[in-house]
């Protein structure tokens, strides 16, 4: 066994791990390991701000389903990296940050670039270490990794003084996981499982609510399986947008804040709510005293402590959704489909009485609605999707049309605005030969557009279309609804930004669409470009509003359905 | 409730900071080390309407490796408490004469103090510093709440493994 350093231990164990790609930003206490980097296969992409590398990594793994690594250095640098934790946190994104920290001698002493970055990160992670042994760290990243990845995925942080980078060690392959404390149950108890067989077989409205544990399990497959036999109808949450094909006619689409008329309505009336890999989120149930009170609940997550967290259940299961869902097509073997077609009917009245819809008129303002589909139309839906946070974001996921699970990225739990050009990029260099379009709004992109330089200068060449309303667009949404319409501090000044220009600065190409005809050829030839990052400014309408909608808290009854039919 | 912890640096930050984070109040913590020396003892009382889902909570910490919810009426629990009382004269006498009934002993006298050891319910303890309250209580320290399930009255049925 040679004696190597620390550095060479912490690059050989990502290499053990499968690493092909990390994300990250050099700096004094992390430098040492970044030596061994200049001569492994490992690619580099050196983000501009730390917090870009971590939204890197979280795209990467969102679009790969691969644990997503990124790396900064001590203080400023592990501190940036928080956001991108607590977001991967909120969202189960399985990520590896790793930190430099100073020599183990000048921890607690205030020293230069010094921060607690373990204490910092604590309640923004799933776990995190601090190294203070170099024989220790093939284990550590060993466990990172299983940690990252296993049960309910989420982000694992190490912090590496220098000195422990710097001293020498041996490399050996990690053997035991050692980790006693930590066993998730992935298979389903079988009696829970019949009970909720029976209670769906036995139900007239039954309603499948599956959220991000169909993704992140890889369950679509058996979702629709058990869907198709059943016979039941399926929402899909934001973050589980393609579980099941939108085109899929027992997609119902996405409920919640501004989910679909039908599918906020389904589960208010529904008899049995069945959850697979959701959490009752606040912006799903609304009030929750409110929420599907007459259903009889079925709720199946990989976390124990999501269970009965806001809504006791009447069946408990902790299990992969994966494997659950398997269990529960065997389960119901050759029984016949739910006798539900009056509830089947009812539905597809409420989704032709109560549509999506906004109002395009050819010689007004770009609708931001518009936009979205013509994107779908332009490029054939065959695209991954990548969204930041607010009103652009949920046009996306209104008017896209997923049909693949892994092709719709944005930030949902901790609704991280910024998040879409980063992540984008990290999913595009994750998924070379894949289409990566980020719809951001001009709020969202002015936080983060500074790693389209990265992307321009790493030939990663992603599609950005900058919906420009010249706000914080759902900011002044709720400001003209519940304020009076005093806009405070909402408004961008979009007068003093070129985008075009912007674009053109950091290397990449700039379009601008200023009306509707000219929204189709714009992104159509922005699809032409592939040697560098695209920008598309979208000049759009600064008065569209996002309906339906159910204000904050307020109860699921009562939808407002926007200004096209008449609230 | 009672938690079984790697005895690793940090891990009570991890347990109190889960509780704070999730808004859960802590009465009273007290750690110490277990037979097995990677093992650690959390005694720990909280206040919450919803214990399952802090001990949901708590389990999702890596370093937490078991949990016992410790009801009173099927737990032995003990508090030791450190109390001084200002005295002199013949309120010495009586303030010793106080203690002597709750078993507390003597573990410190001063010129105008007298410092008592006592350990028990903490309903007893409770009990003595109203009764010492009068002589003037100067100081007092408490352990904090350790406790440990009662064992069996009777012969199990069918012996087994208990982890």
């Amino acid at each position: 066994m040679t004696t190597i350093t620390g550095s060479h231990s912490v690059i050989s164990s990502l290499e053990h791990e499968g690493v092909d790609l990390i994300f990250g930003i050099p700096g004094g206490a992390i430098l040492p390991a970044y030596d061994p980097l200049y001569s492994s296969p490992i690619r580099h992409i050196l983000a501009r701000h730390e917090q870009g590398a971590g939204h890197m990594a979280a795209g990467y793994a969102w679009a790969t389903g691969r644990v997503g690594v990124c790396v900064a250095t001590s203080g400023p640098g592990a501190t940036n990296l928080v956001t991108p934790l607590a977001d991967a946190l909120m969202d189960s994104v399985p990520m590896v940050a790793i930190t430099g920290q100073v020599p183990t001698h000048a921890v607690g002493n205030d020293a230069f670039q010094e921060a607690y970055t373990v204490g910092i990160t604590m309640p923004a992670t799933k776990h995190n270490y601090f190294v203070t042994d170099p024989d220790e760290i093939p284990t550590v990243i060993h466990q990172a990794f299983h940690l990252a990845s296993s049960g309910r995925p989420g982000p694992v942080l190490i912090d590496l003084p220098k000195d422990v980078l710097n001293q020498e060690t041996e490399w050996h392959p990690p053997q035991d996981l050692e980790l006693p404390g930590y066993k998730p149950t992935l298979d389903g108890h079988p009696r829970r499982v019949k009970e909720a067989v029976e209670m769906l077989a036995a139900s007239r409205r039954p309603v499948l609510y599956v959220g991000g544990g169909i993704i992140k399990s890889e369950a679509s497959e058996a979702l629709t399986r058990f869907a198709e036999i059943s016979n039941i109808p399926v929402v899909t949450t934001l973050m589980g947008r393609g579980a099941i094909p939108d085109s899929h006619p027992l997609c119902l689409g996405m409920p919640g804040m501004h989910g679909n008329y039908t599918a906020i309505t389904s589960m208010q009336k529904c008899d049995v709510l069945a959850a697979f890999g959701v959490r009752f989120d606040d912006r799903v149930t609304g009030d929750p005293d409110h929420f599907a009170v007459d259903a009889k609940i079925i709720h199946a997550d990989i976390d124990p402590a999501e269970i009965g967290k806001v809504r006791a259940p009447d069946v408990p299961i902790v299990a992969d959704a994966r494997r659950v869902l398997t269990q529960m097509i065997k389960a119901w073997g050759d029984r016949p489909p739910v006798a539900n077609q009056e509830w089947l009917d009812t539905l597809r009245e409420w989704q032709t009485e109560y549509p999506l819809s906004y109002d395009q008129q050819p010689d007004g303002p770009i609708k931001p609605q518009f936009v979205i589909e013509e994107l779908a139309r332009v490029t054939g839906g065959d695209a991954i999707l990548v969204a930041g946070v607010g009103q652009h974001q949920m046009w996306a996921s209104q008017f896209w049309g997923f049909d693949q699970p892994r092709r719709w990225i944005n930030s949902g739990g901790l609704g991280t605005m910024g998040f879409a050009v980063p992540a984008a990029i990290g999913a595009k260099a994750g998924m070379p030969d894949e289409l990566v379009y980020a719809v951001d709004g001009d709020g969202c992109f002015q936080m983060t557009f500074q790693e389209l330089i990265a992307a321009a200068a790493h030939q990663i060449p992603v599609k950005v279309a900058v919906f420009n309303n010249g706000a914080h667009g759902m900011v002044k949404q709720w400001q003209k609804l519940f304020y009076g319409g005093r806009l405070s501090a909402s408004l961008l000044n979009s007068e003093v930004v070129d985008y075009v220009k912007l674009a053109e600065g950091m290397g990449c190409i700039g379009l601008r669409a200023e009306a509707p005809e000219e929204v189709g050829p714009i992104l159509e030839k922005s699809l032409t470009i592939d040697d560098r990052p695209v920008v598309v400014e979208m000049v759009v309408d600064p008065d569209e509003m996002v309906f339906p909608m159910v204000p904050a808290g307020g109860s699921n009854d009562n939808v407002i359905l926007g200004p096209e039919r008449g609230d | 409730m009672s938690l079984v912890v790697e005895n690793r640096p940090g891990v009570l930050a991890r347990v109190s900071s889960c509780l704070a984070r999730r808004g859960f109040n802590i009465h009273s913590l007290a750690v110490g080390p277990t037979i097995d020396p990677g093992l650690s003892r959390i005694t720990v009382v909280v206040e919450s309407e919803n214990i399952e889902q802090v001990k949901k909570q708590l389990h999702k910490l890596i370093n937490v490796i078991r949990i016992f919810e410790l009801e009173p009426s099927m737990a032995v629990e003990r508090e030791t408490m450190l109390i001084r009382v200002a005295v002199t004269g013949t309120a010495r006498t009586e303030a010793i004469e106080v203690a002597n009934i709750f078993k507390a002993t003597v573990v410190d006298v001063g010129y105008s103090s007298l410092t008592f050891e006592v350990t028990g319910r903490p309903a007893k303890l409770n009990d003595l510093i109203e009764l010492l309250r009068p002589f003037g209580v100067v100081e007092l320290v408490k352990s904090g709440r350790i406790a440990i399930g009662r064992a069996a009255k009777s012969k199990p049925s069918r012996m087994r493994a208990v982890g």
